[in-house]
């Protein structure tokens, strides 16, 4: 029996349910490491709308005072916190120091960057509170 | 080997990354926490936004992060299922931030009346 008709190939592709990363708790971390560049975003966009009015101190102290926006970046500050420690935990893996024959503790990296954020904030923080 | 803007965008990404993860909280920490309990007056806060390091800074902490939720939302939302706008998504991911960046230079670098 001959086939002349070619098969026609067509490509697998695995069915994935839209709730995968609700199945496993890595999942489900990366997931909200990936979304906590949501609440990135909605803060730079507030930081963005309060630079524009920079011009008008009632509407610049509105912004400042909207409870609604007070409360939301408050949500946005422990999203933001997890985005930090991702980061900076996966520091090492991108920088890979040796010193001689030796690797520098991976733990030593890490820390370097928690001690910078740590000194960063408290300057910032100097700055600005007098 | 098919040209690629993925570099430019993943540099952005990382920068940003970089920048949100060393800048951000502390700045929400004075705009969300600090401002609303008095430590320090919107007043204050708007003198200190009228120096020019400052307004670099903020342009900085607006740009940057935009493009690293453009970069990271354009494939979590593919991961999520969005899988018919796989097309559209960096279009438009990288646009807003693109749209922010342009915003954020016209009302902060010069020294202009802004609103």
């Amino acid at each position: 029996m001959s086939n002349d008709t070619p098969t026609k190939s067509k490509e697998y592709i695995r069915p994935m349910p839209p709730n995968w990363w609700l199945t496993k708790r890595t999942y489900l971390l990366f997931m909200i490491r990936e979304l906590t560049s949501v609440f990135v975003a909605a803060y730079a966009v507030y930081l963005l709308v309060l630079a524009m009015r920079r011009n008008d101190p009632e509407a610049f102290a509105a912004l400042l005072s909207n409870p609604l926006l007070i409360a939301l970046q408050v949500i946005c500050l422990p999203m933001v916190v997890f985005h930090t420690i991702t980061w900076l935990n996966l520091t090492p893996k991108v920088l890979v120091v040796w010193r001689g024959e030796d690797r520098v503790n991976p733990l030593l990296i890490a820390g370097a960057h928690y001690v910078a954020w740590a000194i960063i904030s408290i300057v910032i923080l100097s700055i600005s509170c007098p | 080997m098919a040209r690629s803007n993925e570099p430019i965008f993943w540099s952005l990404f990382s920068a940003g990354g970089v920048v949100a993860a060393f800048f951000l909280p502390i700045t929400i920490v004075i705009t969300g926490i600090l401002v609303p309990a008095g430590w320090l007056s919107a007043e204050q806060l708007r003198e200190l936004v009228s120096h020019p390091l400052t307004r670099l800074y903020l342009f900085v902490l607006i740009s940057l992060p935009m493009f690293h939720w453009a970069h990271r939302f354009r494939y979590a939302a593919v991961d999520l299922g969005f899988k018919k706008h796989a097309n559209l998504l960096p279009v438009a991911c990288y646009g807003t931030a693109a749209l922010a960046t342009v915003v954020a230079a016209w009302f902060l670098l010069p020294q202009s009346t802004a609103i």
